[in-house]
């Protein structure tokens, strides 16, 4: 069974159809690229996935539990993360307290021992504290645990920010970009991080990018999008010699 | 020169080491708590002295809870006079009307504590719709919230109308005000090193980004807020028996502002920026009552100058040790220490 299934989800703002007819179906540990030029809609589909717009037709079912409509809280919590193009750190927070804060709904203690410091409090703090360390140190980011997160370099910002989505605990991770900004060296580096996220976290995950580079390298399977329309799916190799994801990226005449 | 400075560093670090003590706190509060009841006992503390105290224990209890919703929480309220009348009139319509007269002082505390609830009451009940939407709406629905509630008490001849109410015993002692204070201190500090708090902060940085890392936002804006308008309730009825006399003019928008100005001059989201603001306005207040009129222009002129030099406020955005919990520190000095002990763990 697909770990999310998409069938023909389909958003409009007002007039403009940001992602017409969309399908996809991710099994359990694949890793799926998403592309397209500007503008194709390819983010309007995570925002779709989180919950953060709702689609207007289709369905969108994890483990085959619909999402469409839920809250996008819920929708983390059930096993979904996501990182941002433009990242969106809580920056003037610590780094600990932003790898923490993504453990919000595995913190066991109700609102009343929350504010007197009592029952479960202590264990548990200490419990999501420990956590949020390990992590930040698999991601050697623990050295600057109590540093502000906006003070961190724009590479370990991108870093923190995977690593706040992973603390969430997701079955599925959604990177928006994750190379934007990067040079190729970096991008090299970025793909083997990428691969090692999915073995160490055992879980599946869904890219947009632009960086062709990138995408070949690593995505076992593609998506095209343009203008909100799928022109093309399938494997990297096919993508690459397909004229209508050619024209889309390059121009009618450039393809013929 | 250099003498005065590893002077100061000798008295920093046995300061820190005081203040990391496990005691220093009970202590503190037991010593409070002993001097206020003493100084209320046998009034070796002059009574204008007395009052002025109470006054900057009720505004300390004001700011810290507005501090929660405008400093930590990134939101707009300016409700709180709102919410310090629902208390207010509350507490006192018990005392007044409700309490048989032999048990004034006993029951004086839960008086307070009504006042609070009923304030925690209306709290929730502006929240949900506030939040049902992102965005600017909590200045505007709090406005409303504030006119509503002076002119609801004004038309409502059974608490006196626009006349007010009288008949209050002076029941706001030096104790009470110490305990509620540091009550309403300990439970904010609290709740800001919690989960929820986390997540308060987190809905101020990017309210998107943490609704995407799975706070529940809403209901942790509306815990928030509960929370909030709970101790300006709580200081609405220390207010109303430490004055003896509330009408509905005393809860309009001028006191918000008043709150506001001690928020952003001790400095947003810091318990010890709203401890500091409220203790600095309320006695610069009292200092420059002989300019009568004047205060009022030297004040905004003070918070414009402020917002200039410096926008967050003499805290803003900073804690002191003193009221960041240890257990957190230990844990991270423990974590520290095991990794130290293995380096091999981490790949």
């Amino acid at each position: 069974m697909a770990l999310l299934d998409l069938q023909h989800v389909t958003h409009r703002f007002e007039g403009l159809t940001a992602v017409s007819d969309f399908n996809l179906a991710v099994a359990p540990h694949e890793l799926v690229g998403v592309i397209g030029p500007n503008g194709a809609g390819k983010t309007t589909v995570f925002n779709l996935i989180t919950g953060v717009y709702r689609a207007t037709e289709g369905s969108i079912r994890l483990e085959g539990r619909e999402l469409v409509g839920q809250t996008p809280h819920r929708i983390t919590a059930s096993g979904i993360a996501r990182t941002f193009q433009n990242i969106r750190l809580f920056r003037e927070l610590s780094v600990l307290d932003n790898v923490r804060i993504a453990h919000y709904r595995q913190m066991a203690y109700s609102p009343a021992e929350a504010l007197l410091h009592i029952g479960r409090f202590r264990a548990e703090e200490k419990r999501i504290t420990l956590g949020a360390l390990d992590l930040l140190s698999i991601f050697k980011l623990d050295d600057a645990a109590n540093e502000k997160a906006k003070n961190l370099p724009y590479g370990l910002q991108r870093r923190l920010e995977i690593a706040r989505a992973l603390a969430t605990g997701p079955k599925l991770l959604l990177l928006d970009e994750p190379a934007a900004g990067m040079n190729p060296n970096e991008i090299l580096q970025l793909m083997d991080f990428i691969r090692w996220i999915r073995r160490t976290f055992d879980v599946t995950i869904i890219l947009i990018e632009h960086q062709m580079r990138l995408v070949m390298g690593i995505c076992e399977r593609l998506v095209v999008l343009d203008f909100g329309a799928t022109i093309a799916a399938g494997l990297p190799s096919e993508i690459r010699t397909n004229p209508k994801v050619m024209e889309a990226y390059l121009g009618e005449e450039a393809a013929s | 020169m250099i003498r005065a400075k590893t002077a100061y560093r000798t008295w920093r670090d046995r300061w820190r080491r005081l203040t990391a003590r496990k005691y220093f706190w009970p202590a503190v509060l037991t010593a409070g708590l002993a001097f206020s009841i003493a100084a209320d006992k046998y009034d070796f503390v002059d009574l204008y002295v007395q009052l002025i105290i109470i006054y900057v224990g009720i505004n300390i209890i004001l700011t810290v809870s507005l501090n929660l919703i405008n400093g930590y929480m990134g939101e707009f309220s300016v409700g709180h006079a709102g919410f310090m009348a629902v208390g207010a009139y509350t507490a006192s319509l018990l005392t007044v009307y409700a309490f048989p007269p032999g048990l004034q002082q006993l029951l004086f505390p839960l008086a307070v504590l009504a006042g609070g609830l009923a304030a925690a009451l209306i709290g929730f009940l502006v929240a949900i719709p506030s939040f049902k939407t992102r965005g600017d709406y909590l200045a505007i629905v709090t406005l409303a919230f504030c006119m509503i509630v002076k002119s609801v008490l004004e038309n409502i001849d059974a608490v006196g109308g626009p006349r007010g109410l009288l008949g209050m015993e002076k029941l706001t002692t030096l104790p009470w005000v110490f305990f509620w204070t540091a009550l309403s201190v300990w439970v904010i500090r609290n709740l800001v090193y919690s989960n929820f708090g986390r997540g308060v902060l987190s809905v101020r940085e990017d309210e998107i980004a943490a609704d995407l890392m799975s706070v529940n936002t809403r209901q942790v804006k509306i815990i928030a807020f509960i929370v909030s308008s709970f101790f300006a309730g709580i200081a609405g009825g220390l207010f109303a028996h430490a004055l003896q006399f509330i009408n509905p003019r005393m809860f309009d928008i001028i006191k918000s502002t008043d709150v506001l100005i001690m928020v952003y001059l001790g400095g947003i989201a810091s318990i010890a920026g709203s401890v500091i603001g409220a203790v600095i306005y309320t006695i610069l207040l009292e200092i420059l009552r002989p300019l009568g009129v004047w205060r009022m222009v030297f004040m905004p002129l003070l918070l414009v100058v402020l917002m200039i030099y410096r926008p967050r406020g003499i805290m803003g955005l900073r804690e002191t040790r003193l009221f960041e919990p240890l257990s957190d520190l230990a844990t991270i000095t423990l974590w520290r220490q095991k990794k130290k002990e293995a380096p091999d763990g981490a790949p």
